[in-house]
């Protein structure tokens, strides 16, 4: 994993002093709370319902045992014990005081951590696949890439100020692990026919209220360029995009309106005078940063292993979890384990200082020291021995961390919504619980199969709903919170966006509803099929008319 | 426009910084009331920034003064810098404005003039400029930064001289930094600062 040198340690060491200053400004009245805005936003530090929001980066998902433990300690000393993993590898604390940050950012410096441009009308913090050097799919390693990308985006002079928030993603894979195609910049990870690396580049994605797919505008960029054609695509979005209206800020509404084949060109104008500059990569920068990836001390293992096959075989438990949280790894003998923050009872990607202390051991046990974040708002350890798997299930079981759900009804992906989030229209967090609850059953879960549900509290999106096979959103009725339901969306390569099935519903009518299009699903799937297999063969009319058929006539007799 | 208009007011001694020092500047920003036009505003003697419009409409008229560098130029943010290109090797000073501070357009703006277009002379942040975008505007190539009149005390704006410096060696290519970090030093492979 990539570690500071002087120069990487010297600007964050800035970026904590020059934040600390402005606190005292803006506590001794220097610094209107007007001008104080964007500058706490770009060190991670929003207001909110209860308390102030404290949004800490963790660069592509990667997280080392000792900032675990600074997280966990975090947690106890500036929060009530547990942070909140996000949909885009970041960490939030929901309860710090305000004049505690500039503390909490130094104590985060001193582990190579920080909360820079996790907020604000700037280049966010940038994702990469979590499986990145272990998956057995993947092109070449995204991260070196991300890192450098990393860099030239961290207090950017020319684009802190941008029209609306920039987020950036990389895959690297046959399959698409981060939602390319919801990223203001989606990069992928290719080869061209010469067997050259370089990025397809998808740009203009985002989701919010107006969600739209992000479109190929290069199907080949050369690596070397990876910053100097960035750079031309932000100059000619910080230069045009719009900034009268909040909600046509983002860059895929200049996409939009310009075409993707206009921009394209717009850009390629801008690139062509910088192209070939200073800013093209090195082959000795990219062999620099790409050294801190290198993998890591992999033990020779046989490929088949029958001890470990007999504990499959005479553990039904540890098989259920061996097969829905474990991953193919590359290395023979070892494997990826994806740690389940989704238990019943406990909000979707919230996480304990105890536990995040226990990730902490067991990645320095059993998994070289690290840990990763995934955007379903789990965490991976991914370079795990297969003959420590048992004890890894046994040790994550007693702390809640092993249920068998990745990737099932309850491995919900949910934003905190209107229990903490001032913008929300309605809660979802209890929603999910709901869910959870009514669901709980393993045996029924593994019989529905494969699903994706997501919940976001407001159009914002953060909680994905529009790639969920089923989406829920929470609106505002009258002062009330209601649902509206979506299905078909989905992640991934094929990535689309869902579409409501109608008239939204009360708190205590969504369960019921999930549960209606389960049945539907049930009863008319194929063998092999899943829910989003069946919704995309059938379409949507007949799982909107098993949840509407006894809510009109109710309804109408309502009226009468 | 920019409020930080003198325009009417009689010539009082400003304060602004110029290369890094805390320097006193009569320079009187004209802008364009609603439904003043261009070709009829008078533009006051003495040294001023004009809009673009007013450059444009009357070149010829302003020459002389553009030339001597009593007279300069500014730009709206949504400007596009192109519309100087043919006059930077006469103009001594131009003047990108910040409606507020959260709008970045002339940080490309500035950009772009030091880099696309070579131009030398002095570049002033007028409008919203505020000293926690001090580092920011000064690598993208401003030399003078104008704060608004009565935003901070002679006190206070010496003290903002440090937020130049807010970043000393940062990672991006720039105007102050012609070259990214990873040409610019030689960096370490990382594992000595590991704890
Ligand atoms: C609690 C405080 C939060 C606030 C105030 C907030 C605010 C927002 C806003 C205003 C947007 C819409 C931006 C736009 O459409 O231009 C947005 C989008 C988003 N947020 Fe949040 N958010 C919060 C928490 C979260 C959390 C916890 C997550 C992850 C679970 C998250 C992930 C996202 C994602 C993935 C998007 C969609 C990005 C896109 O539109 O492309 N946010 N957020
Ligand atoms: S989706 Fe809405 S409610 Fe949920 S976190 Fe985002 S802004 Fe808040």
């Amino acid at each position: 994993m990539y570690q500071y040198d002087e120069h990487d340690q010297r600007l964050l060491d800035q970026r904590v002093a020059q934040f600390r200053d402005q606190m005292r400004r803006h506590l001794a009245g220097e610094l209107s709370a007007d001008e104080f805005r964007p500058l706490r936003l770009q060190n991670g530090l929003y207001i909110q319902r209860h308390a102030p929001m404290f949004r800490i980066s963790v660069p592509y998902g990667h997280l080392a045992s000792r900032q675990l433990r600074k997280l966990a300690h975090l947690a106890r000393g500036y929060d009530r014990g547990y942070a909140h993993f996000t949909t885009r590898t970041n960490v939030q604390f929901n309860w710090p005081k305000l004049e505690d940050v500039p503390e909490m950012l130094a104590e985060l410096a001193s582990v190579q951590m920080h909360a820079n441009q996790t907020s604000g009308n700037c280049i966010r913090n940038i994702t990469a696949d979590p499986f990145a050097g272990v998956a057995a799919d993947e092109v070449a390693d995204p991260r070196p890439f991300a890192e450098i990308l990393r860099q030239w985006a961290t207090y950017n002079p020319e684009f802190a100020f941008l029209p609306r928030k920039f987020k950036i993603a990389f895959n690297s894979a046959a399959e698409d692990r981060v939602v390319l195609r919801v990223y203001d910049i989606g990069l992928d990870l290719v080869r061209n026919d010469a067997g050259e690396l370089g990025f397809r580049v998808l740009v203009g994605g985002g989701l919010g209220r107006t969600p739209i797919l992000g479109e190929e505008i290069k199907p080949f960029l050369p690596w070397q360029h990876l910053i100097s054609y960035c750079e031309a695509i932000l100059r000619v979005y910080n230069r045009w995009g719009r900034r009268d209206n909040l909600w046509k800020a983002r860059i895929k509404i200049l996409v939009k309106a310009l075409g993707p084949e206009a921009f394209a060109r717009e850009v390629e104008e801008e690139w062509a005078n910088s192209k070939d500059g200073p800013n093209t990569i090195t082959e000795a920068e990219l062999a620099r940063v790409s050294a801190h990836f290198a993998p890591p001390a992999y033990e020779p293992l046989p490929a088949q292993d029958a001890a470990f096959d007999a504990l499959l075989a005479d553990n039904k438990a540890f098989a259920t979890w061996v097969k829905r949280n474990v991953r193919a790894h590359r290395q023979p003998g070892y494997a990826a384990v994806i740690l389940s923050l989704k238990k019943t009872g406990t909000a979707p990607g919230d996480v304990t200082a105890e536990q995040m202390d226990l990730i902490a051991d067991l990645a320095d046990r059993f998994s070289f020291g690290e840990a990763r974040m995934l955007h379903e708002q789990n965490v991976a350890l991914a370079d795990v021995r297969r003959a420590d798997l048992f004890e890894l299930w046994q040790a994550t079981r007693a702390a809640g961390l092993a249920t068998p759900n990745i990737g099932l009804l309850t491995d919900i992906i949910c934003c905190p919504g209107g229990d903490f989030c001032s913008l929300a229209n309605a809660r979802s967090i209890p929603i999910a619980d709901a869910i959870q609850r009514r669901f709980d059953d393993l045996d029924y879960q593994h019989d529905i199969g494969e699903i994706d549900l997501n919940i976001s509290g407001c159009m914002n999106s953060c909680g994905h709903h529009h790639v969920g096979h089923i989406g829920i959103l929470g609106v505002d009725k009258n002062d009330q919170e209601w649902y509206q339901v979506s299905i078909g969306g989905t992640q991934g390569n094929g990535t689309t966006l869902g579409k409501v099935i109608g008239p939204s519903f009360a708190l205590d009518e969504v369960v019921g509803v999930i549960e209606k299009l389960l049945e539907t699903y049930v009863e008319l799937r194929h063998e092999d099929e899943r829910f989003i297999d069946t919704v995309q063969r059938v379409g949507t009319e007949p799982f909107k008319e098993r949840v509407y058929a006894d809510r009109q006539p109710q309804r109408k007799a309502a009226h009468v | 426009m920019p409020t930080a208009s003198r325009k009417g007011k009689p010539p009082m001694s400003d304060k602004i910084i110029k290369n890094g020092r805390v320097v006193t500047d009569d320079r009187l920003t004209v802008s364009l009331a609603e439904g003043e036009a261009a070709t009829d505003i008078a533009v006051p003697a003495g040294p001023v920034l004009v809009p673009l419009a007013v450059w444009q409409a009357r070149r010829d008229e302003l020459l002389a003064r553009a030339r001597s560098g009593e007279l300069g130029v500014w730009l709206a943010a949504g400007e596009d810098v192109a519309a100087l290109a043919d006059d930077l090797a006469l103009l001594q000073v131009i003047g990108l404005h910040f409606p507020k501070f959260t709008d970045g357009r002339s940080y490309s703006a500035a950009t772009l003039l030091r880099t696309r277009y070579g131009y030398q002379g002095e570049l002033r942040a007028i409008g919203q400029v505020l000293r926690d975008q001090f580092n920011y505007m000064t690598r993208c190539g401003f030399d003078a930064l104008q704060p608004q009149a009565e935003r901070y005390t002679d006190e206070q704006l010496e003290a903002a001289i440090a937020s130049i410096d807010d970043f000393t060696q940062p990672y991006q290519r720039s105007v102050q930094d012609p070259l990214p970090l990873f040409r610019r030093v030689e960096r370490g492979s990382g594992r000595e600062v590991q704890q």
